[in-house]
């Protein structure tokens, strides 16, 4: 890392500076949203952009490509050069050819990104058949099959002529790898490229972008949350922070030496994959059992029966056993499609398990009616993944706090009581009572979420990728609170996570699942710190910034190295 | 954003929050919208007013001023029966009026709790949808012939005959919305929060149907006025003896060579009415509906 950064500090003129960026909004009082962004990039340099949402990072990029929303945001300041050429004055048919031809951009959604009526060779070729007017059709055929090899998708003939519905979400990332970079640009802007994507396939992303850029000598500015990733790719680092630029450091001295407390604080956030210790054991009651639970999706029906077609079901989670005594916290760790949200909804009856049972304090409500299984519904409580869509957005704070004891017979005004006390509990204010969700931040109103589960006084907490969605330092404080609840309490926690620095730092044990299967189980300690499944190791071998220990600042010791025998990639690929 | 204990709630927002939630934002609304609001004002003024506006009595016939033009005593001039035109026009708005409002009225009220029963339970979705499918092929003119040759017509069996056909585009709406509403985290936050099968539909689904059926209620409405005023004109609407819109027209269609003012006046009354709420609707949707709002020149 450190070789990277005094190449880039020996290199001459910057591929990309930007001096003074000022942007504001356009409302009528303007409201600033970036104060004098100061950056560049040299040749061939990897500057990672950090910051927690509303930083100003993304707009930067925009800005920078010439695609600021018109009529809500504007450039009122500075200058943005790239490879000399001033930016912000140039016509936009200049713009326009500038942006495919010497800089591209990829997006956090290939799903979105892609034109899904036009198979992807030819959205590829279509970049060509703008900039690159002597090409015939046969060579740029044959220049679009080259860059598809180039990003190392399987079977490129295939490709070429596929759909973008067709391909995974790592093989949509490739696409538009490709199609940014067929022009061979100077500078690639990656906007969390990787965020919607699962960490082994984000691994393989990261590694070809780097391959990539070594090749074509490319200068990429990666805009990122995710503090694993810069200590993974960056040569240098930009860390933002409400519009404006916090420091800007080569990376190896930003994770030993960083020179604000900003920046310190967000990397003391960032969770250890080192599994913290586990609890003692204080009770040994099971408050919460799955017993062979299994869900198919996709029932024969009438027709495919009669007709003797094999039935098209999937299976999402099978076989799952587990026992979760009171004040522990399991953690279902897995990637997307791995069934860990299925094993949450069915054991909190959302969906109907298709065999097995769920026992909640030795009570199984697997196949329970309605009625039945309302006086069991209170003793499971869960806490979702979007704050912003888990609060009815129409109810006051204090009324969606109130529902649940008022339906078991509580009178209103001892609930509302309740209700304060929870406020108090999760540290909000008394007087967010009246007021709406659409007045809270992420973190608070996850925080409202965990006090309405609270309120029906559980025996276990299901939550499902409940700090996924905020920021690390909310999310800390979020974790941290749990952790606090947990303590007083005695509350039992079902935390289902994709994040493994997350589950190291709150469960004390752990089920890894894997394509509705379970792989792995058993103490953190022992899942996390010395995997022993293929899978369970290749998801840590592929968790970004796995060699450094953020909060303190130092290189982790004694961290999981790659299997000599095995190619790591391989093992895990869908 | 600090990183301390989380008792001390460090990620309170402190930036000053509305108190309420605005469920109509506030917006100067155009002048095109402003115009068809005052229209609409008058209108619903005048027949509320028509008994104290009227100068004379719409049934007073007075064969010896027949098809006058107008002047000092009948003001729009008077009909092939001598009855004053103005006052028939004033007391014409209240049949439109009724008619309009009560049919989008009586399809909601209707259209609502069958909407949201189909969208929430699975089962009776496909039967209540075949129902509507069926409602949805009959033709409201023919329907409303049908009835009315059947019962005697009055403004009841018009109205249920108008706002039958209508009930579908009701359920429908409704039960979209339901169907996307009912994925959303908060309803199942309800759901296991014990809370009954009613709660969950009336206070975290049915909400989310108000805004799309207020705008769809306008167009109902405006379309009832005028199936209202053709069942009248063809003569299958309301009698004679209750001038409408339509049956004036109706009549006047008679003189129309020699006197067309008998049909200008209750169309032109009958043109702002529609035009003014389809435009009031469609201000309605700009605002409640972000998604179908124009956007200001974005990329």
């Amino acid at each position: 890392m450190s070789d990277d950064a005094t190449h880039a500090e020996l290199a001459t003129a910057p591929v990309l500076e930007i001096r003074g960026l000022k942007v504001t909004t356009h409302a009528s009082p303007a409201k600033p949203i970036l104060e004098g962004i100061d950056f560049s990039i040299a040749p061939g340099e990897t500057l990672c952009l950090v910051g927690e949402s509303g930083s100003g990072k993304s707009v930067t990029s925009l800005a920078v490509m010439g695609l600021l929303p018109k009529g809500s945001l504007t450039v009122t300041g500075g200058r943005i050069a790239l490879e000399g050429d001033a930016l912000l004055d140039t016509s936009p048919r200049r713009l326009r050819e500038l942006r495919a031809s010497r800089m591209a951009m990829i997006f956090q959604e290939p799903m979105t990104a892609l034109n899904p009526l036009m198979r992807v060779g030819e959205q590829i070729e279509e970049v060509l058949v703008m900039h690159r007017k002597g090409l015939s059709s046969a060579q740029r055929r044959e220049r679009v099959l080259e860059m598809l090899d180039q990003v190392q998708l399987p079977d490129i003939e295939r490709v070429y002529a596929s759909w973008p519905h067709q391909l995974s979400g790592g093989q949509r990332q490739r696409i538009m790898i490709a199609m940014a970079l067929v022009l061979e640009p100077k500078l690639l802007i990656a906007d969390e490229p990787t965020t919607a994507l699962d960490v082994t396939t984000q691994k393989q992303i990261l590694k070809l972008i780097k391959q990539l850029q070594e090749r074509h000598g490319t200068s990429v500015l990666f805009i990122t949350h995710d503090m694993g990733v810069v200590a993974d790719i960056a040569d240098r680092v930009c860390v933002m922070r409400h519009g404006a630029v916090v420091e800007t450091q080569p990376i190896a001295a930003l994770l030993r030496r960083p020179q604000t407390d900003y920046t310190r604080q967000l990397l003391t956030a960032v969770p250890s994959l080192r599994p913290r210790a586990a609890r003692e054991v204080t009770d040994r009651e099971v408050v919460l059992e799955a017993i062979e639970l299994e869900k198919r999706y996709g029932q024969t029906s009438r027709w495919a029966r009669l007709s003797g077609r094999a039935s098209a079901q999937t299976l999402a989670a099978s076989e799952v056993n587990f026992a979760l005594t009171r004040g522990r916290t399991l953690g279902i760790v897995g990637e997307s499609g791995s069934g860990k949200s299925t094993v949450a909804r069915c054991v909190m009856r959302m969906i109907e398990p298709t065999a097995g049972g769920v026992r909640v304090m030795g009570k199984d409500i697997a196949s329970l009616g309605r009625a039945a299984l309302r006086p069991h519904r209170k003793r499971i409580q869960m806490i979702f993944q979007d704050p912003f869509r888990s609060l009815n957005p129409r109810l006051t704070i204090g009324a969606s706090l109130i529902e649940g004891p008022v339906n078991y017979g509580t009178p209103r005004g001892e609930a509302l009581a309740r209700a304060a006390e929870l406020l108090a509990l999760v540290g909000l204010p008394k007087d967010a009572l009246a007021r709406y969700p659409h007045q809270f931040s992420g973190g608070q109103r996850q925080r409202i979420a965990i006090a309405r589960a609270l309120a029906m006084e559980p025996d276990v907490l299901v939550a499902d990728e409940a700090v996924s969605a905020l920021d690390v330092s909310v999310q800390a404080q979020v974790l941290a609170l749990l952790d606090d609840i947990q303590r007083r309490l005695g509350v039992a926690v079902l935390f289902i996570t994709h994040d493994l620095r997350v589950a190291a730092q709150i469960c004390d044990e752990v089920m890894v699942m894997q394509q509705g299967v379970v792989v792995e189980y058993g103490p953190a300690s022992r899942v996390l710190g010395a995997p022993e499944h293929p899978y369970t190791r290749s998801l840590m071998l592929a968790a970004p910034g796995r060699h450094w220990d953020f909060s303190q600042f130092r290189p982790l010791e004694h961290v999981l190295e790659e299997a000599p025998t095995s190619a790591s990639d391989a093992v895990v690929h869908p | 954003m600090s990183l301390s204990p989380p008792h001390a709630a460090s990620d309170v927002a402190g930036a000053p929050v509305p108190r309420r939630l605005r469920f109509w934002p506030r917006r100067r609304p155009g002048w095109t919208v402003m115009i068809a609001g005052v229209c609409l004002a008058l209108i619903v003024i005048a027949a509320i007013l028509a008994p104290w506006l009227a100068p004379h009595d719409p049934l007073e016939m007075s064969p010896a001023n027949r098809l006058k033009p107008p002047g000092a005593e009948y003001w729009l001039g008077s009909d092939a029966y001598g009855r004053d035109l103005l006052s028939r026009v004033l007391y014409g708005a209240r049949v439109s009026l009724i008619v309009g409002i009560g049919s989008a009225l009586i399809s909601v009220v209707i259209g609502l709790p069958l909407g949201i029963l189909a969208g929430f339970f699975r089962g009776l979705d496909s039967l209540i949808m075949r129902v509507m499918d069926g409602l949805m092929a009959i033709p409201s003119v023919l329907l409303a012939i049908a009835i009315v040759s059947l019962i005697s017509a009055n403004l009841w069996t018009v109205m249920a005959a108008i706002t039958i056909p209508e009930i579908p585009r009701v359920v429908r709406l409704v039960r979209s919305v339901v169907l996307s509403a009912r994925e959303e985290p908060y309803v199942e936050a309800a759901v296991s929060l014990g809370s009954s099968l009613t709660t969950v539909m009336w206070r975290h689904l049915m909400p989310n149907t108000l805004a799309p059926l207020i705008v769809m209620s306008t167009y109902i409405c405006a379309s009832a006025i005028l199936t209202e005023a053709i069942l009248s004109f063809l003569g299958a609407g309301i009698g004679t003896e209750t001038p409408t819109w339509g049956n004036i027209m109706s009549e006047g269609r008679t003189y129309f060579l020699i006197k067309p003012s008998l049909i200008f006046w209750p169309g032109i009354m009958l043109s702002i009415c529609i035009l003014s709420i389809n435009l009031l609707g469609d201000a309605a949707r700009d605002r409640l509906d972000p998604r179908l709002q124009k956007r200001g020149g974005a990329q």
